[in-house]
């Protein structure tokens, strides 16, 4: 959609043949089944070879986009195909690059090593959503107390991503509630630890391939070697657990923008093909609403890059992080409801792919901060108040 | 004079169906959306209330009221705020009912009423919508040919509900080459009739206890009294104006169900600090989804108190429908919004609620647009 560099659209274009050949039936798979594929499905196996193979652009400067238009722009072509089969790669996911930040040398060793060159799908998957928090990160119950070997964790989390087949969860704890957000620290909770109970993979409207986990900690026992950047980390905001945190929000909600155009552009061409072969095309009416369509995926996609561009320039994004999350999670709805609207009847009998991106979109004004949570932030910052 | 009275035989139906709605149709909303069926004894007990006879003429066996679309908005609006997809499968039946009590022959009447004057329920449907892209009903394209002996239906139908269990059926297809809707009629078509073919549509996005059916007419062949009214046909207008009259009031009753459940949910869900209901973005949200609850609401009863007056309220009846249309699927985004992810998973009405009101508005939704 945007003029990338020729390097760059190589990867695209890997992702790409990938998605329409893989991607999209699995995702569909999933969806019918209401459920997430099971870890010993041939598709995860097959993505494990496809990333071996192809494992995406890096910092060597082949690609001479940054790393976050880089991540922008693979995201949105995955999402193309499918949002939650997105989620569900396996891989070390969305805790990696906090674990990479802040981990000690035998931590990322220890856990990140084994997925390096794993022939095998493994997954990590980071826990911070609790049941009554959501959005409000700070309003956090769950608490981590010393033992003489280690820690025990007590509280729950909810929505957590691939938590119920992760070889170790990252689990966001309070060890100091006296010091409020800034004691909370990260805790590897390894796979087959009994006080990790209750684990319960929810049934949702729609982003079914991939697991939302909601599970209880009780008394967990976790080894003094699994708390992440060890017992005192250097005092800087990097290993500060909450800024490691926060910090790592703060660039994933470009992806999640970015993944929202990709499914955004799904719906498009959903629509626009059908109007080319209903022949619904010849209707002024739905002429308009295609364009209207196509103009409000263009402004989410350049919000999107132009958010990640700053990253990259290492200029402060937060304002237009939060804009494009917002902008392009709404745009994904917006279009997915007028994808429906355009393929009508068709879409509401079923079974059709944009009657899924409906229920799949929905979601994306939710997850990494509501759309409300999004417009407070960016006020805050517009009108300069304090937090 | 302005009323937004109701009469005291109005407000007794609404309350019963209210208390109907809360205590038979909310708590089995779940599971008839998960199993995609209306239990049949729910479906019993529903038939049981009279509500397909109630404005059948005493004549015929059924309970003599007046016919009346407000009354029946209200019936609509009031099962729909227990489950849109369970009181639409409750309701069906009158799909075919009304338009008999409406514009039926008194030689149709007598055939076809007494049916359902009695005891054991009868599942009665209507076929209106076709594949066509922004279905118009004037371009409908089925065709009823007149014969020597009758009549002869070819077409297909699509998401007709409850078709597979429907034992009467009224289809709607073009019987002349009078322009536009004039050339459209209904017909009473058996649905087991040789030529029938009725296939379940499967994976409906939402309402899925209404079982929509694909319905395929191959050169049906009709008696020449299949068609609805006396002579040459009635004038489906009316019937069209009803249908989008309790479409609409189906809606109204699940973006009430949506605004109820999210009021105590923001007063009790804390968030930085406060309750959510507390913060202008949640609380703007709610007053808003009121204020356009009722508008939908007054907009329904409108149309629907004109109707039975007497006027043609087509176009009234447009309005209300395209209103709601537009803002029922946003109160119901909202409602889940304000629920966040809780929201998202099935253990919560809400996404059933978004999908059910998606489907609902999905005719015509454009053209509302």
């Amino acid at each position: 959609m945007n003029k990338f560099s020729a390097a760059l659209n190589v990867h695209i274009e890997q992702v790409r043949e990938w998605g329409q050949r893989e991607v999209r039936p699995a995702g569909l798979e999933a969806d019918r089944n209401g459920a997430p594929l099971p870890p010993d499905h041939p598709y995860f196996a097959g993505y494990v070879d496809f990333r071996r193979r192809h494992p995406g652009p890096v910092d060597d400067g082949a690609v001479p986009e940054g790393p976050a238009v880089r991540m922008a722009a693979i995201n949105e072509e995955n999402a193309y195909w499918d949002r939650g089969m997105g989620v569900a790669a396996p891989g070390p996911g969305l805790p990696a690059p906090i674990v990479a930040a802040a981990g000690t040398p035998e931590q990322r060793e220890h856990f990140l090593g084994p997925f390096r060159g794993s022939e095998i799908p493994r997954w990590g998957s980071f826990a911070l959503t609790e049941p009554s928090g959501g959005s409000d990160t700070t309003a956090f119950r769950t608490r981590a107390t010393r033992t003489d070997r280690g820690f025990l964790l007590n509280g729950a989390k909810c929505f957590i991503g691939n938590a119920a087949r992760a070889d170790w969860v990252l689990v966001q704890a309070n060890l100091d509630p006296d010091k409020g957000r800034s004691g909370q620290r990260s805790f590897f909770v390894e796979r087959g630890n009994r006080g990790m109970t209750g684990i319960k993979v929810e049934n949702k409207m729609g982003l079914r391939a991939y697991e939302s986990v909601s599970f209880i900690l009780e008394d967990c026992e976790v080894p003094r070697d699994n708390i992440l950047g060890g017992e005192r980390p250097e005092q800087t905001s990097r290993s500060s657990a909450y800024g490691a945190t926060m910090g790592t929000l703060n660039t994933t909600r470009v992806g999640v923008a970015a993944s929202a155009v990709g499914l955004a552009r799904s719906a498009y061409d959903e629509a626009l093909n059908f109007a080319k072969q209903s022949g619904a095309f010849r209707s002024i009416r739905v002429r308009d609403r295609l364009e209207a369509m196509h103009r409000q995926l263009r402004a989410a996609w350049l919000m999107t890059l132009r958010a990640a561009w700053k990253a990259d320039s290492r200029i402060p994004n937060i304002v237009d992080a939060s804009m494009a999350k917002v902008f392009a999670a709404e745009t994904a709805q917006d279009l997915a409801s007028a994808g429906m609207e355009i393929v009508g009847l068709e879409a509401g009998a079923g079974h059709h792919l944009v009657e899924k991106l409906f229920r799949d979109a929905k979601a994306l004004n939710i997850v990494e901060g509501t759309g409300q949570i999004q417009r407070i932030i960016m006020a805050r910052h517009l009108v300069g108040l304090p937090r | 004079m302005i009323s937004f009275d109701v009469t005291d035989e109005q407000s007794q139906i609404r309350d019963m169906l209210l208390t109907f709605a809360k205590e038979e149709l909310t708590p089995r909303a779940r599971q008839a959306d998960e199993t995609c069926a209306a239990p049949a004894e729910l479906l019993d007990e529903a038939w049981s209330l009279g509500l397909a006879s109630l404005a059948i003429p005493e004549a015929y066996g059924g309970g003599g009221a007046p016919r009346s679309t407000l009354t029946g908005a209200l019936m609509l609006e009031a099962m729909g705020s227990g489950c849109a997809g369970l009181g639409g499968a409750a309701a069906a039946s009158s799909l075919f009912v009304n338009p008999l009590i409406d514009l039926g022959s008194e030689e149709q009447k007598k055939r076809e009423l007494p049916k359902f004057c009695g005891n054991a329920r009868r599942a009665a449907t209507l076929a209106l919508h076709e594949d066509s892209f922004a279905f118009d009903p004037s371009r409908i394209v089925t065709r009823a040919e007149p014969r020597a002996d009758g009549w002869r239906i070819t077409g297909v139908k699509r998401l007709v509900p409850l078709g597979e269990e429907a034992g009467d059926m009224l289809v709607l297809a073009r019987a002349s080459d009078a322009p536009g809707i004039d050339g459209i009629k209904a017909f009473i078509v058996p649905p087991r009739a040789p030529g029938v073919a009725i296939t379940r549509e499967s994976g409906t996005i939402g309402l899925t206890p209404m079982r929509f059916a694909r319905v395929e007419l191959a050169g049906v062949s009709l008696p020449p009294d299949a068609i609805l009214g006396e002579g040459d046909g009635a004038d489906i207008r009316p019937l069209l104006a009803s249908l989008r009259i309790g479409g609409a009031a189906l809606a109204v009753g699940l973006v009430r169900a949506v605004t109820d459940f999210a009021i105590p949910y923001a007063r009790e869900r804390v968030a930085f600090g406060e309750p959510i209901a507390k913060k202008q973005s949640i609380a703007f949200m709610l007053a808003d989804m009121h204020i356009e609850c009722d508008v939908m609401r007054w907009l329904v009863w409108k149309a629907a108190a004109a109707f039975d007056r007497g006027a043609d309220v087509s176009k009234m009846a447009v309005l209300a429908q395209n209103y709601v249309n537009r803002r029922a699927i946003r109160i119901a985004d909202d409602g889940l919004q304000i629920f966040g992810g809780h929201g998202y998973i099935r253990d919560l009405p809400l996404e059933m609620w978004l999908r059910n009101a998606r489907m609902l508005t999905i005719h015509g939704a454009l053209a509302a647009a």
